[in-house]
């Protein structure tokens, strides 16, 4: 089959399954295996894209609005990780999902799934389009269509968490990087990706520092301080949502747009001659530590990884503003380990909620002995998320330090391992206060057990690819180096 | 001579500029003589599709920026009264026929819960010649024929609004207050026309623009051009002449007001270009710093002013038409920039934002339908009981705040590009800035659509009143993702005016 074909199957799987959903609203066992049907298919189109792709140039237009405005796909290496991590991870959050809405007796179940798997379509389109209007039109739906999940619980908190989620996400993109696109088109003429970047001698020294500002701050969805606000706000959505929609799809959007602005935009060896980026290293670190204090701080399990999220993201943005290619190959590598790892998270999060109703660290003396293996995959995607070995997140750590270090920004690498440290304060407490902390009361815990398979098998899974990352990081590296992501 | 006239053969396509305007003109009297409701919706809906048809094929033989003429009666300019029709009124044309069909379909049940059966004849006949009226505003090439089709109109649109109080009795006064304000206007004008026939000694466009080249700097043409500059403000509701335009939309019955907020300002605002640029020859000094300096700063206080109202009305049709304001401010600053980036952004605005608001009003009709008042808390939970509605009025309310795939994105687009080519930098960012004013007034009702409990009594309406409005709602997105209608039209009609 054709690749073209091959990206718009990807696009149109989802929402098929989507549509599916609400055409057997009333048959909920049939609804969630067509649609667990749909995400295995989504998973194996995006791989039979990766194993066709040769590194030959491929664009393919779906419809020209203006001139030099076109809706179009092409493929290239970063996208093509992208689209596989949310796609694979897309199946296993599914069959949590089901696990967890009927656990939790959430509802509205067809309406849920309906706009989880349209999101994915949108990130689908996000992952391989090919210039940055695309990209724009999809980030912008991708904002849109979440937002019924962040609200799905229809009460007032949720509508105002999905209001600050909204108001961000929208502002930011609408006040800062609509202008930055339109900026470089009406200089350049085209927004198309191409390798090594488009800007050419169109910006000066001083604009090119503005541009760089408003891509960085406008791509909202990085998170990075001080438009950090909207990624707690999110978490009065249901675990499922916060797990695959604010660790991988909707953040990791984010952070893949502004390496792929960054690479296919401006170019990496652009952004490290002219020095542009310098002072976005510094928002990255402050990003970095800021957010890892009041993780430390927050007693909310979903609210402390939440910012957890917003201090690893920033790790992202610190790989693109080092402006090396080890940089991007740090970050790269980082959006797919902490997509394992905080994946993992979140997932026993939720767990802990199926089984206990309990949200909050305080409360979760105990729990580990009763629930043995959510509490281990905690553990392990906790270790990946620090940077340990031999779990995948030290890989991603240990670029960023090199890139660092060739930047000549030794201060970085000190950052980074305080960053560590703070992880290690925030994480691990709650894997101990599990394991050997003991109940208020003997019989307090008696009632609680594991939940039932659909939940507490997923984080095992996604905690154990965690481990096999480790081993596997190379083959990960060759495919960006041979395909010239980084050299 | 007589034997010649024998042998021409008729041409109907030779007659389309006049058939344009003639055809609803000659069936409103005909509805008024049945005085029967159905054949008078019936005529009507049959008139304003002859309307379409007319205007599509108008807009494909000018597409190619060629331009048809038609003398009226045979009498040569610039004795007789000439139309003209290049690509810039062609898509105007389009835009008011193809708005006028959906809205008739729409009336044929909607119409019902607002105005009065024995009215529906009278109505329609107003209708009809409001149509006539703006469609020959648009045709024209003569100045003063501007002014006749104008005043037909308008005083059709007095009588037009005036009928929302069956209703609410404040339509009265709303629509007494509209013809104060717009008859001043309609004085404005008319003393700048002659002012302008006192110093060239002719009405027809192009003949002016000539004469008035010879004559260069005439005090009598710059008085002139000032009295129609303050007319047409009036007409097309410029901050701070707009003062009728926010009770007469929400006053008047949602049929009337879809049809004018979709398709009134803009033709007073096309009026406005088409005598900055065919009769007045822009580049006149007095010209661009009147732009410069006056109509700009306008044009950006109605686009952060009228967005900052519309945050905090409570009755939507108020809330809509506020934000009508913000978005005449776009064009009015478009145009305002004289250049050809600007006026072409404009112009594309004009057909978006046409069937944008007329999408939000027409579904702000149907809640109202249901609900008997326009106010906030009276649509709570309709998200639920009508879905198809509400999900139109979220289309709408996309298109409005210009998210990317939808018209409103491409308008704002091609403005901020044309912005920035002028180099205005500070003004780039106040169009966004207003844009997420926009998101702040829409989603505020897009909230009280879906977060509250479906209400008992209301359900989804008729497949007659709904189909309409998903019209629209497509339109809102077929133009945000084909710009071949719009764009491409409006850059040769910026290229014909320059």
């Amino acid at each position: 089959m054709s690749v073209s074909i091959l990206i718009f199957i990807a696009l149109l799987l989802p929402v098929l399954s989507g549509i599916l959903n609400i055409v057997f609203r009333n048959k909920a066992d049939l609804r969630d295996s067509l649609t667990l049907l749909g995400t295995f298919l989504t998973f194996y189109t995006c791989l039979n894209i990766y194993w066709g792709f040769e590194g030959e140039i491929f664009h393919v237009s779906l419809f020209t609005i203006m001139p030099g405005l076109e809706v179009a796909f092409h493929l290239e290496p970063l996208g093509i990780i992208f689209s596989l991590l949310a796609s694979g991870l897309w199946i296993l959050t599914h069959i949590y999902a089901v696990g967890y809405m009927r656990g939790a007796k959430e509802k509205n179940h067809s309406r849920f799934f309906l706009f989880f798997s349209i999101s994915i379509a949108t990130v689908m389109g996000i992952s391989f389009s090919a210039n940055l209007f695309t990209l724009f039109l999809f980030y912008e739906l991708l904002t849109l269509i979440t937002f019924p999940l962040v609200s799905h619980k229809g009460s007032k908190d949720a509508l105002r968490g999905a209001r600050v989620y909204l108001s961000i996400l929208l502002g930011t993109s609408v006040g800062l990087q609509l202008l930055g696109i339109i900026w470089i088109y009406y200089n350049v003429g085209t927004l198309d990706f191409i390798a090594g970047g488009i800007l050419g001698d169109y910006f000066s020294y001083t604009e090119l520092i503005i541009l760089v500002g408003l891509f960085a701050f406008g791509i909202g969805k990085a998170a990075l301080f001080p438009f950090h606000r909207w990624l707690p706000a999110a978490m009065v959505a249901p675990t499922p949502v916060s797990a695959l929609l604010h660790a991988v799809a909707v953040v990791k959007a984010g952070v893949f747009t502004v390496l792929k602005v960054g690479i296919y935009i401006f170019g990496v060896e652009k952004l490290a001659i002219s020095e542009t980026t310098d002072w976005v290293v510094w928002i990255a670190c402050f990003s970095i530590l800021f957010a890892s204090l009041i993780a430390m701080k927050k007693d909310n399990l979903k609210a402390r990884l939440a910012y957890s999220t917003i201090s690893q993201l920033a790790y992202v943005v610190l790989g693109f503003a080092l402006a090396n290619s080890l940089g991007i190959l740090g970050g790269t590598l980082q959006i797919i380990t902490h997509a394992f790892g905080k994946i993992t998270l979140f997932m026993c999060a939720g767990s802990i909620y199926v089984a206990t109703k309990k949200t909050n660290i305080s409360d979760m003396r105990g729990l580990g002995r009763i629930m043995p293996i959510t509490f281990l995959s905690f553990l392990i995607g906790a270790i990946s998320i620090i940077g340990l070995p031999p779990l995948g997140g030290s890989w991603s750590k240990w670029y960023l330090i090199l890139a660092s270090l060739e930047a000549e920004k030794q201060f970085v690498v000190i950052v980074l391992l305080i960053s560590s440290l703070l992880n290690i304060g925030y994480l691990l407490p709650l894997v101990a206060r599990g394991f050997f902390l003991k109940p208020d009361t003997e019989t307090e815990n008696k009632r609680f057990s594991e939940p039932n398979l659909l939940v507490w098998l997923p984080p095992a899974i996604t905690a154990a690819i965690s481990f096999l990352l480790f081993f596997y990081m190379d083959y990960i590296r060759n495919f960006t180096v041979e395909f010239g992501l980084v050299n | 001579m007589a034997s010649e006239i024998k042998q021409t053969v008729l041409h109907l396509s030779d007659h389309l500029p006049i058939l344009q305007v003639v055809v609803p003109m000659l069936i409103a009297p005909i509805i008024v003589i049945f005085n029967n409701r159905l054949i008078a919706w019936l005529l009507s809906f049959f008139g304003t599709i002859i309307c379409l048809i007319i205007s599509v094929a108008l807009m494909w033989a000018t597409a190619d920026g060629s331009v048809l003429t038609y003398f009226l009666g045979g009498w040569v300019p610039p004795v007789g009264i000439e139309y003209r029709i290049d690509a810039a009124n062609s898509i105007l044309l389009f835009l008011i026929s193809v708005i006028s069909v959906i809205v008739m379909f729409f009336s044929s049940n909607a119409l019902i819960s607002e105005v009065p059966k024995e009215k529906h004849t009278l109505f329609y006949a107003c209708f009809l010649l409001c149509l006539t009226g703006l469609l020959g505003v648009v045709a024209t090439a003569d100045i003063f024929n501007v002014f006749v089709f104008l005043e037909i109109s308008s005083l059709s649109t007095y009588v037009l609004v005036a009928q929302g109080s069956y209703v609410d009795r404040r339509a009265l006064s709303a629509s007494f207050n509209y013809l104060i304000m717009g008859t001043i206007g309609a004085t404005f004008f008319v003393i700048g026309i002659g002012f302008i026939y006192m110093a060239t000694g002719s009405l027809n466009m192009m003949d002016i623009s000539e004469r008035a080249l010879e004559l260069g700097n005439n005090r009598t043409i710059q008085a002139g051009f000032a009295f129609i500059i303050v007319g047409m403000g009036l007409k097309l509701a410029m901050v701070p002449l707009h003062i009728w335009l926010p009770n007469a939309y929400s006053f008047a019955p949602t049929v009337v007001t879809c049809f004018l907020a979709a398709t009134a300002t803009k033709v007073a605002l096309y009026v406005l270009i088409r005598f900055v640029f065919s009769v007045f020859n822009y580049q006149y000094g007095f010209v661009s710093e009147i732009f410069l300096f006056l109509l700009m700063p306008l044009g950006i206080i109605a686009m952060i002013v009228g967005s900052v109202i519309a945050i905090f009305k409570q009755n939507l049709k108020k809330l809509l038409a506020y934000s009508s304001l913000a978005q005449i401010g776009y064009m009015v600053l478009g145009l305002s920039l004289l250049s050809e980036k600007g006026l072409s952004a404009s112009l594309v605005h004009m057909v978006n934002h046409g069937f944008t608001k007329a999408a939000l009003f027409m579904a702000l009709g149907a809640f109202i339908i249901n609900t008997k008042n326009p106010y906030l808390s009276s649509i709570k939970g309709l998200g639920k009981a009508m879905p198809l509605t509400s999900a139109a009025f979220v289309v709408g309310g996309l298109s409005l705040i210009g998210v990317p795939g939808t018209a409103g994105f491409i308008s704002k687009w091609l403005l901020i590009e044309a912005v920035l080519e002028a180099g205005y930098w500070v003004v780039a960012v106040a169009i966004l800035v207003s844009s997420l004013f926009a998101v702040i007034y829409i989603w505020k009702i897009v909230e009280v659509l879906y977060f509250n409990e479906k209400p008992e009594n209301h359900g989804e309406l008729s497949f007659y009143l709904v189909s309409p409005i998903w019209i629209l709602a497509l339109f809102c997105i077929f133009l945000g993702l084909n710009t071949g209608l719009t764009v491409d039209i409006a850059n040769m009609a910026a290229e014909i005016l320059f």
